[in-house]
């Protein structure tokens, strides 16, 4: 492999420097890294950024099961272009990871494309049953190292179950994932905030407290076991609050935010169209502010994009019969970009860490989300804070088109995507 | 009437209801006719696709179509709320490509409607979509048949007060004659117990100026000019909105001591429901085939204020309608 000699980025909005790559890692900085160039293939990163690369926690892949929405390959595409060197792929395909064997076939799918790290997540109940508790252990021990359990897309709603999940993971300090929002709640027909909108569309919805109950429920199990808890996706200003007293009351509570939910609101379902429609839902304005205070604050740790593809027809159902989620890798980085930094509210270095270091950090893993010093792998990310991108959900590298932003504008590009020091991704294009 | 659909009351405005009664009237002249027919839509062609079954609609929007010389045919589909086959879009738009002029459309998804005539719109069809009931949200039709049968029987709405009783929650009726009442000047108080009040409904009467009520008892004794009684929808009740069926007629039902004080308040008063009835539960017997039950009147004012409404939608409202 060439060494890549990456010339007058500016290292996370510090001065403007040279990066030397070799052998996939962070060779040389500064002087050192022009002076001992070599034959090495050179990025001109003038006016850029680099970061670590991104880390998603919560990415759907589809395979195993539903490969006319997504493939490990093009799902892989889909991050690198979006400035991701490693991606945790959810549990809820079909079959469901939940053994050992399931999540190495995943690692080699990923392994074999070679454009990101594909982590797989384990489910924590056989078949997202919520019943009986799936192979953690031995997900664990497999060659895929599992140490992050979600039965994603549902709760764990019997608390006894969740309990037993959390002591066990506890053993080699796993982490569940939780789909926070309380199954029985609002019952199964539920597909969007509950409110005056929902009222007057006619719509069953989720009130903010079927999320919030689960996770004060959690982080009393958190307390109770001493295991981590993940809150996938807050959502909303009440769940936030739980998460803040959960910290401040020592649980060992984590929680992510995703893009869509830092940008998009409840009314734009008012159209009925179901590319609108995730779960969980939209949340009004109020709720947008206080999850983007929390993600400044530090309350909400990660942002993950919950990229969820869907084939065409299974969106082209009336609202309440639609599939569930939007797209979110290729765009997560801009939409953040434009909401956190663009805004003032957060500086590149606290994006890299809601995006990179954390996530990784919360998985475990060990070579992504680092610091950028000499020695570090070479898995990072070249971005342009000044750039304007026009989203197009054409020009898509997954294989569905669910995209929310569709025609809208952000500050913030992505350039290019470096894992162990090979390029994966530049200017919107994946390289195999 | 200028929207290209009739999706939801709200694509009408005062002037829109207006007309639309104003040409049901014509049109109820022809129900009266020994020979229904009048050539207005010859050559048009309308699909009543309804993926909910509704006997009552369905042959209400059949006749008007029938009378008025259009080719009506009826699609019964099953889309059950959960089955997965053929996407709604690749339904409506094979029907639509046939080349309809309307599609009369029932189904039990809040928006299906909204949705067909976007995909449509988008792919350039000039197909006219008629919302039939979509879901818990809208019935437009039905609305429009209140405001019609109100009218004849107390004349101007203006300034008038109309109580809607019931499951308001599931209740499409509700939600368009929410919209409806209003444009011709009435007032509106919303009765229901706390379970069976729509999301948000404290907000939502706030802002569109309604009076939200749980006591049944309080309402009458103000003397409204209009009870309109709603169905409890039992296929919706999974969710145990109310103790007992006895505690419901009890606390909301219009029962025959209720009848008879409300009447004794408000001779003049009437009663509406839209069918079917839940006889015994929310309506007492003699509560629905009272003098003051408007409930007959209400389907007869069915097929004139559909045959408006196609008349309105496909004749391009030039000349008289009738
Ligand atoms: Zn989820």
């Amino acid at each position: 492999m060439s060494d890549l000699l990456i010339t007058g980025a500016r290292v996370l909005d510090g001065d403007a420097t040279d990066v030397l790559v070799r052998d996939g890692r962070v060779a040389a900085l500064g002087a050192d890294a022009s002076g001992a160039k070599g034959d090495a293939e050179v990025v001109d990163a003038d006016g850029l950024v680099l970061l670590p690369g991104l880390v998603d926690l919560h990415t759907h892949l589809r395979e195993p099961g539903r490969e006319d929405a997504e493939t490990i390959a093009t799902g892989s595409a889909a991050a690198a272009i979006g400035g991701y060197t490693a991606v945790l792929a959810m549990a809820n395909t079909n079959p469901v990871t939940d053994t050992g064997e399931a999540a190495e076939r995943v690692l080699d799918l990923g392994r074999a494309t070679g454009l990101v790290d594909v982590q797989p997540i384990g489910s924590v109940t056989k078949g997202l049953e919520g019943a009986e508790l799936a192979e953690l252990g031995l997900m664990h021990r497999s060659r895929a190292g599992v140490t992050v359990f979600s039965d994603d897309g549902r709760c764990v709603g019997d608390a006894r179950v969740m309990r037993r999940a959390l002591e066990y993971v506890r053993a080699f300090d796993g982490v569940i994932s939780q789909h926070s929002q309380d199954p029985e709640l609002a019952g199964p027909t539920a597909c969007c905030h509950e409110g005056e909108l929902s009222g007057r569309l006619g719509l069953p919805g989720w009130p903010a407290a079927a999320e919030a109950t689960i996770i004060a429920r959690d982080a009393q199990l958190s307390l109770l076991t001493g295991a981590r808890v993940h809150v996938a996706h807050v959502t909303t200003a009440e769940g936030l609050d739980v998460v803040r007293w959960a910290k401040a009351k020592g649980a060992r509570i984590t929680a992510e935010v995703t893009p869509h939910h830092l940008l998009l609101t409840a009314d734009l379902l008012a159209g009925y169209d179901p590319v609108y429609k995730v779960n969980p839902p939209l949340r009004p304005a109020e709720d947008v502010a206080a999850l983007r205070a929390g993600l400044a604050d530090g309350t909400i740790d990660v942002v993950a994009t919950d990229h969820a593809p869907h084939a065409r027809h299974d969106k082209e159902h009336a609202f309440v019969d639609a599939a569930f989620g939007m797209l979110g890798l290729e765009t997560a980085f801009s939409v953040v970009h434009d909401v956190m930094v663009r805004s003032g509210a957060m500086d590149l270095a606290g994006l890299a860490r809601v995006m990179s270091t954390a996530p990784a950090r919360i998985a475990g893993l060990a070579d992504h989300g680092r610091a950028i010093e000499v020695g570090a792998p070479a898995n990072l990310v070249l971005v342009d804070p000044a750039a304007e991108v026009t989203v197009d959900r054409d020009a898509s590298a997954s294989l569905s088109r669910n995209n929310p932003y569709h025609g809208r504008t952000f500050t913030g590009a992505v350039r290019t995507t470096i894992l162990r020091g090979r390029v994966t991704a530049a200017a919107g294009e994946a390289h195999a | 009437m200028s929207a290209r659909h009739l999706l939801s009351v709200a694509d009408l405005d005062a002037a829109g209801v207006r007309q639309l009664l104003d040409t049901a009237a014509e049109m109820h002249d022809v129900q009266r006719r020994e020979v229904k027919k009048i050539p207005t839509l010859r050559g048009r062609t309308v699909i009543n696709l309804f993926f909910e079954d509704s006997t009552r609609t369905r042959s209400s929007f059949e006749i008007a179509g029938k009378w008025m010389s259009a080719d009506t045919i009826n699609i019964t589909g099953k889309g059950s709320s959960t089955s997965k086959g053929e996407s709604l879009r690749d339904t409506t738009m094979t029907i639509a490509a046939m080349g309809v002029d309307a599609i009369v459309m029932r189904h039990m998804a809040s928006g299906a409607a909204h949705q067909v005539a976007r995909w449509l719109d988008e792919s350039g069809s000039a197909t006219r979509v008629v919302n039939a009931g979509d879901g818990t949200h809208e019935h437009p039709t039905q609305a429009l048949l209140d405001a019609y049968t109100l009218e004849r029987r107390l004349g101007s709405l203006e300034g008038r007060h109309v109580a809607i009783v019931g499951d308001v929650t599931h209740s499409r009726v509700f939600r368009s004659n929410l919209l409806s009442l209003p444009l011709l000047g009435a007032r509106v108080t919303v009765v229901a117990p706390p379970t069976l009040m729509p999301s948000g409904a404290r907000a939502w009467a706030e802002h569109d100026g309604w009076t939200m009520s749980h006591d049944l008892d309080d309402v009458l004794a103000q003397g409204p000019d209009a009870l309109m009684m709603l169905r409890v929808q039992k296929e919706r009740m999974s969710g145990g909105y109310f103790p007992t069926p006895r505690e419901y007629t009890v606390g909301y039902g219009l029962t025959r001591p209720r009848l008879a004080a409300y009447l004794d308040r408000q001779p003049e008063g009437v009663i509406l429901h839209p069918g079917p009835m839940n006889r015994g539960l929310e309506i007492a017997a003699d509560a629905a085939d009272a003098a003051s039950s408007l409930v007959l009147d209400q389907v007869s004012a069915g097929v004139a204020v559909r045959m408006s409404v196609l008349y309105h939608l496909l004749a391009g409202g030039e000349g008289s309608a009738a």
